[in-house]
């Protein structure tokens, strides 16, 4: 059932036409991957600044932040990843019970179109407020 | 069969705790999100909304544990991707030790972060 491949170096990216639909699989969801730990350690280090004093240094710290625009449209970016992170996380998962092999491919697909339609309905609730 | 790819070696104990850390991971990532931005919205958060959410001891443990295991998880994914790309030898071992060094003091951090939002202590 298992098999290796030899995936040659993605870091190759001139490769780019060849790769298969789980080739770009693997390659989003460890992009993905990179930036939810990145964002873990950031979230700790940026609640750890904002609880060391007061609690209305919290509250301004938080409502400071929201209020720029520009964080809002990354939140809208950090969901998508999230969101993508989870869903193929799902397939990965179905993937390695064996179910569904055949459709492995479709399913990608499916992630992919659901996290933009997510993302994209998601994008009145974080922007609202800001830019008006 | 389409090809799958994947960066853990299938049947390890790495790859089994992946697996399993993901399942949690996926609700209580997605309620996080959920409950953060859109039952309440973020640039309506204030610490006493905070303090009165995390000072229930089953939101306060589940974050605690949403923190462990997402640490794990993601440390655990960048150890994996490391050695998929050719990672070995001394530097595996040295990279191993770092990693695990810095999953305690986010973890350890965390904690301290958790708390400090709480009226339990």
């Amino acid at each position: 059932m298992s098999h290796s491949y030899d995936r040659g170096f993605i870091e190759d990216f001139g490769r780019w036409r060849e790769f298969s639909a789980g080739m770009w699989a693997w390659i989003f969801h460890k992009f993905t991957g990179w930036v939810l730990i990145g964002y873990l350690f950031t979230h700790i280090a940026v609640l750890s600044t904002a609880t060391a004093s007061d609690p209305a240094v919290y509250t301004n710290t938080l409502q400071g932040l929201e209020a720029l625009v520009i964080v809002r449209f990354l939140e809208v970016g950090l969901l998508a990843v999230a969101v993508f992170h989870i869903l193929n996380g799902v397939r990965l998962l179905f993937v390695d019970l064996g179910v569904g092999l055949e459709a492995q491919d479709r399913s990608f697909y499916a992630s992919l179109v659901l996290t933009g339609a997510i993302t994209v309905a998601s994008v009145p609730t974080f922007i609202g407020g800001v830019l008006a | 069969m389409a090809e799958h790819y994947s960066s853990f070696q299938r049947g390890g104990t790495r790859w089994l705790l992946q697996r399993v850390t993901a399942v949690f991971l996926i609700g209580v990532l997605a309620f996080h999100f959920f409950l953060l931005h859109f039952v309440n919205h973020a640039s309506e958060i204030t610490f006493l909304g905070t303090q009165a959410r995390m000072s229930q001891f089953g939101y306060f443990a589940t974050m605690w544990l949403f923190l462990v295991t997402a640490t794990f998880h993601g440390v655990n994914g960048v150890y994996n991707a490391l050695i998929n790309q050719g990672l070995e030898g001394s530097r595996k071992n040295a990279v191993k030790w770092l990693l695990v060094l810095a999953s305690l003091l986010l973890v350890a951090q965390g904690t301290r972060v958790a708390l400090a939002m709480t009226n339990l202590v």
